[in-house]
């Protein structure tokens, strides 16, 4: 069965960022273009410094573009859009049903009705067992699922995640990657997806981001030509993959060493 | 003997060990028994009070006074702590009073204290309740302020009002800080009451103390000293008890 693609809209033009300091100024990105298509699974690539941080933290409002415009359409959606942080970001001082809860509280949704979304959030992610365990008892890998429940609880019309998994060991990695795919492929949501790592973009997205550093800027956008529900293992070990990622491995590589000796100048 | 048993013992030696030494060296009349007393010669005496009902009063007056100044005092340190740390101008505003009042010995306030509240609990809680607001007020703030980024990002993108994020994020956040501040508070609640004690009142432990002094008991102003260091202690267990319970993701 197809994705049932139904996410927010984005309309990024001209956006610029500078970050000013005693000893001047950083653009951390110039003249970014890009739209977004509703229900769309986004990666964004690019080596350290290439600013796709600074680009999420703007759409999840935590900061401001210094020119360009950002319009998001999320109508018929709760909330505009939920972050996935890189180390989880979950309250140590809240349990698992409770952190999962908090986007909800703050919204004022009625505790019977937070109740049921929670379980149901809860289930999605198999943490059932934990809810009231705490952060800290937690492994790496359920950390994250727990952040990815409070994320999908809210009901965004679009998610966040900045390398959500980049903390964890390849096997949880491989593991959360193909869950985070299937709750896409069954929500639909628009999905924003910072990573370094090229294989990782390949795999979950529908198009992927090259950005470059100094300043950050869009270098390319490919098309990722595997259609969903995809079965990433399988995706993985396939033939097409490793050419498609051999092509952008060539692109990267110019940037890379261009960033290098730049660095070493 | 397990080693933890070991460790135990050792522990105990070397006070017991004190204890015993005092009490040898006065009974071969090393010393006057009558300017220090032997350590039989205090457990006799402070039996005789806990008879007379002499401890047990002074030491519920004294205990009254320091729970009232001390809880007084830390709620709003908590309080103002916290704002600091979430408004600017707040913080502008208490730093100078805390950096120059902080540093004042509080003892130096009783005279004013006892102008104002006159020569009744009031006063000696008014003390305790100044000597307990500072380090938690400082504790407080130290702890909102360090709280990690990350975690106000989380507050901000899930909606979090001022509100929400004051008494869910930056309360909490705090907290292993605030208990810090707490221990420290109560330590210096005592070490205040004991010596306000001395001078404006005719009860309490610190009383007992000084009163024994002027009548030359000095058995009597042993009892006095012991009970404060019990009482410290005694507090500080319920204190840290108190704190396991209330934050329990604390990792040892």
């Amino acid at each position: 069965m197809p994705v049932q693609r139904r996410g927010a809209a984005i309309e990024i033009a001209d956006l610029r960022r500078e970050f000013r300091s005693g000893q001047g100024s950083v653009v951390a990105i110039d003249r970014v273009d890009l739209s977004v298509a509703p229900g769309e699974f986004l990666c964004i690539v690019g080596p350290s410094g290439c600013g796709k941080s600074t680009l999420l933290r703007i759409l999840a409002g935590l900061d401001r573009q210094t020119a360009g415009t950002i319009t998001v359409d999320a109508t018929g959606w709760a909330v505009e859009n939920a972050m996935v942080f890189q180390e989880s970001g979950l309250f140590p001082w809240m349990s698992v049903a409770t952190n999962v809860r908090f986007g909800l509280d703050t919204r004022g949704v009625p505790r019977e009705k937070a109740d049921a979304r929670v379980d149901a959030a809860l289930k999605l992610v198999g943490l059932t067992r934990f809810r009231n365990h705490y952060p800290h008892q937690l492994s790496g890998g359920m950390r994250q699922r727990c952040a990815i429940a409070r994320a999908f609880v809210t009901d965004p019309g679009m998610l966040l995640m900045d390398e959500p998994f980049a903390a964890l060991d390849a096997q949880n990695r491989v593991l959360l990657q193909a869950e985070l795919v299937r709750l896409w492929e069954q929500t639909g949501k628009t999905v924003i997806y910072i990573t370094h790592s090229i294989e990782e973009a390949l795999l979950m997205g529908d198009r992927t981001v090259i950005m470059t550093a100094h300043p950050g800027r869009i270098k390319q956008i490919i098309d990722v030509p595997f259609p969903h529900p995809r079965d990433l293992l399988q995706l993985s070990a396939s033939p097409e993959f490793g050419k498609l990622k051999l092509d952008i491995w060539r692109v990267l590589e110019e940037e890379v060493n261009r960033a290098r000796a730049e660095m070493e100048k | 003997m397990s080693p933890k048993t070991q460790e135990r013992l050792l522990y105990l030696i070397s006070p017991i060990g004190l204890i015993a030494l005092w009490q040898i060296l006065l009974m071969a009349a090393i010393g006057d028994r009558r300017f220090v007393p032997a350590p039989s010669d205090i457990a006799w005496r402070y039996w005789d009070m806990v008879v007379s009902g002499e401890l047990e009063t002074n030491t519920l007056v004294t205990l009254w006074r320091v729970l009232a100044g001390f809880v007084l005092g830390s709620i709003p340190g908590i309080v103002v702590g916290l704002l600091m740390a979430m408004f600017r101008p707040v913080r502008i505003f208490f730093d100078p009073l805390i950096a120059s009042l902080f540093p004042i010995p509080k003892i130096a306030l009783m005279p004013l204290l006892l102008l104002v509240f006159g020569f009744g609990d009031a006063s000696k809680i008014a003390l305790v309740v100044i000597a307990v607001f500072f380090p938690v007020v400082v504790n407080t703030y130290v702890g909102a302020a360090n709280i990690e980024r990350i975690y106000w990002d989380v507050a901000k993108n899930y909606g979090a009002s001022q509100s929400v994020i004051f008494r869910r994020i930056v309360f909490f956040g705090a907290l292993p800080m605030i208990f810090a501040g707490l221990r420290i508070a109560l330590a210096v609640s005592f070490i205040v009451l004991v010596a306000a004690e001395f001078v404006a009142t005719k009860t309490g432990i610190g009383y007992l103390i000084w009163n024994s002094w002027e009548l030359m008991q000095v058995d009597v102003m042993f009892v006095g000293i012991v009970t404060v260091g019990v009482l410290g202690l005694i507090a500080t267990v319920i204190l840290q008890e108190i704190e396991r319970k209330v934050i329990p993701w604390k990792t040892e």
